[in-house]
């Protein structure tokens, strides 16, 4: 279990050597990102998450960007080519696979580079070999997984069974509700993961569809302001030198030594990837707002606990059940890695019956929480929909009145 | 209530956790650990001068970020890491290179991060600070070490700070390195004596 961090030191800390106020990419000013994230002024922009994407990687003074074309990320990964023909990074490429991509990722990490890609469903685990490198060899790269379905059978639609493969990867895991979150997540994104004591890469998820594909007021900085560089100087390991780890051993494993030394150092390896992601924890809530998690209504006896587009479905079942005198608190977690255990034990100490909502069959968020809070019987896993199949908040009302003892009226009954 | 964890010298388990996972936070600027527990950064400065001056084989480690001249900065750390060598008066022990040694290094004269152990045997080392190794090398080498040994760890850090060492500065630059020094010297004036066994410092040649 963390301990939960104060919040205290609520600033964003970056390299020293970044000249604020220089020229960055095209017309862009270097800017320090507690002013771009908390002081600068937002203008309203109606945009679907997809062209989120490309407005906050327009200001990510980025280095490098190569996908791999797959539902619904492909609209990104085109719309971030068009930043590359207007300047805005320096090496763009399609990659001939997932699994390609992500290699090519990582050279130019290891190379020094500030690199951003998306991936989604399939793609993201044809490339899954990639991601405990990447985290290994501690390369801050971010991932935007667009969540959608897995083979077989096949599907494009929204479904978060690929985010369970994501969480032990080493990498951090952040789970954006609204194309808000995703456009400050990115930037913020690039923020933490490159900090020093953390280094590690950023899967950042969203919804397919519902935030890729769906529009949405989204507030951006009014001014042509963009980040730091990256600072590869700072990272915990040597830039790029095929002699000498992390490359090196890549090629020449501890395992090869056969001997109990060489099993802890790689141990010790894997022990300090995932003390990075916990090191992680104060500088995520600075660019979240202050905690993993947001809450509302937490005297209520039920709550309903979830992450992404859940939250919002879960939003406006809030708002049914209260007509009908029901109330139910919400607690909206934002990051899966590292994982909010005490903020979440605190948060549900008074509930008495917690509901997951949740896009995937498997309730890998229901088996998180009842993983970390004390009296988990009072976790129930669902409402669960999965291969694309939406979560009317009815469905969630249907739950929880049932629940209750209330009777419902099935819904697959209406016509 | 919950006990807090405290990251002291072991040896503590075949495979000791890491120190962040049981809930070791790492220093703000201006801020120091001591054994977990975030002090204000003056206050390592005595405690750690005063762990130096009592070990029986006070050991620094010099790492690659300083024992090349990649810069100006390099060189100045350098050169305070000698000065407080020649303070302590204290062994200086480089972590030259961070690849696996085969069948295994010279525990007389280096040490490596893949098995730092066999260093603080062979030199029965007590007390140790780690100055200007990458942070990922220097957190495995820590946690091994405390894994292990029954060594105090140090660590002067450029970066973030470490708290797999049982002490840890951060934003460590040639002043921190020479403050440090100071530090010795005034409990030196003060009559605090240093506890170090007589030694001869190793000398390495250019051809090794």
């Amino acid at each position: 279990m963390n301990k939960k961090v104060d919040g205290q030191n609520s600033k964003i800390l970056f390299s020293e050597k970044v000249d604020i106020g220089s020229k960055g990419p095209v017309n862009l000013t270097v800017a320090d990102p507690n002013h771009m994230f908390f002081e600068a002024k937002r203008k309203a922009c109606f945009l679907t998450g997809s062209e989120v994407i490309k407005e906050a990687i327009r200001r990510a003074n980025l280095d490098m960007s190569v996908a791999y074309p797959i539902t619904p990320q492909s609209e990104a990964a085109a719309l971030i080519g068009e930043l590359y023909a207007e300047g805005y990074l320096k090496e763009y490429f399609r990659g001939e696979s997932e699994f390609a991509v992500m290699g090519q990722c990582a050279g130019a990490a290891f190379g020094g580079a500030r690199v951003f890609t998306t991936t989604a469903g399939p793609g993201t685990l044809r490339a899954m070999e990639n991601f405990p490198m990447w985290a290994g060899s501690r390369l801050p790269i971010q991932v935007c997984v667009t969540c959608r379905g897995i083979n077989s059978p096949l599907s494009i639609q929204p479904d978060t069974l690929e985010l369970y493969y994501m969480l032990e990867t080493g990498a951090l895991v952040w789970h954006a509700e609204t194309a808000q979150d995703l456009y400050d997540w990115i930037l913020g994104g690039f923020m933490v993961a490159e900090q020093p004591d953390v280094h590690l890469p950023l899967a950042l998820a969203c919804d397919g569809f519902f935030v890729t594909h769906t529009k949405d007021n989204v507030m951006i900085q009014e001014d042509e302001l963009c980040l730091p560089e990256y600072d590869p100087y700072r990272a915990p390991v040597p830039c790029m030198d095929m002699e000498v780890p992390p490359v090196r051993m890549m090629r020449d494993p501890f395992i090869m030594k056969s001997n109990y030394i060489s099993y802890m150092t790689h141990a010790s390896w894997q022990q300090e990837v995932r003390a990075a992601i916990e090191r992680s924890r104060k500088h995520t809530k600075v660019v979240m707002g202050g905690s993993l998690i947001d809450t509302e209504n937490l005297d209520r006896d039920i709550l309903l606990v979830s992450s992404g587009t859940a939250v919002s479905q879960g939003r406006e079942a809030i708002r049914l059940l209260e007509e009908e005198g029901i109330n139910v608190g919400l607690v909206k977690i934002k990051s899966l890695r590292p994982f909010p255990f005490e903020e979440l034990k605190e948060a549900t100490a008074n509930a008495k019956t917690i509901f997951v909502p949740e896009f995937n069959v498997a309730g890998w968020l229901a088996r998180e929480i009842k993983a970390c809070l004390p009296d988990n019987e009072r976790v129930i896993a669902g409402p669960q929909v999965a291969g694309g199949m939406t979560m009317p908040s009815e469905v969630i009302v249907m739950e929880i009145k049932k629940k209750l003892g209330m009777k419902v009226e099935p819904m697959s009954g209406r016509g | 209530m919950e006990e807090q964890y405290q990251v002291m010298p072991g040896p503590e388990a075949f495979l000791p956790p890491s120190a962040a996972s049981m809930g070791i936070v790492l220093p703000d600027p201006g801020q120091a650990h001591i054994e977990g527990r975030l002090v204000d950064e003056e206050e390592a400065y005595e405690y750690a001068a005063r762990k130096l001056l009592a070990a029986k084989v006070p050991t620094l480690f010099p790492g690659p970020l300083v024992l090349w001249r990649w810069n100006d900065k390099a060189a100045k750390k350098a050169a305070a890491i000698r000065k407080l060598a020649n303070a302590l008066p204290a062994r200086l022990i480089p972590m030259a290179d961070y690849r696996p040694k085969y069948p295994k290094i010279n525990p007389a004269v280096e040490i490596n991060p893949n098995h730092p152990n066999l260093t603080i045997w062979y030199n029965k080392i007590d007390v140790c600070i780690f100055i200007g190794v990458h942070c990922h090398q220097a957190n495995l080498a820590l946690k091994i070490i405390r894994g292990g040994t029954d060594c105090y760890t140090m660590a002067m850090c450029a970066q973030a700070g470490h708290e797999d060492a049982c002490l840890s500065f951060r934003d460590a630059d040639p002043a921190k390195i020479e403050k440090l020094t100071a530090a010795v010297e005034k409990l030196k004036s003060e009559g605090v004596k240093s506890e170090a066994e007589d030694f001869d410092q190793f000398v390495t040649a250019r051809e090794g």
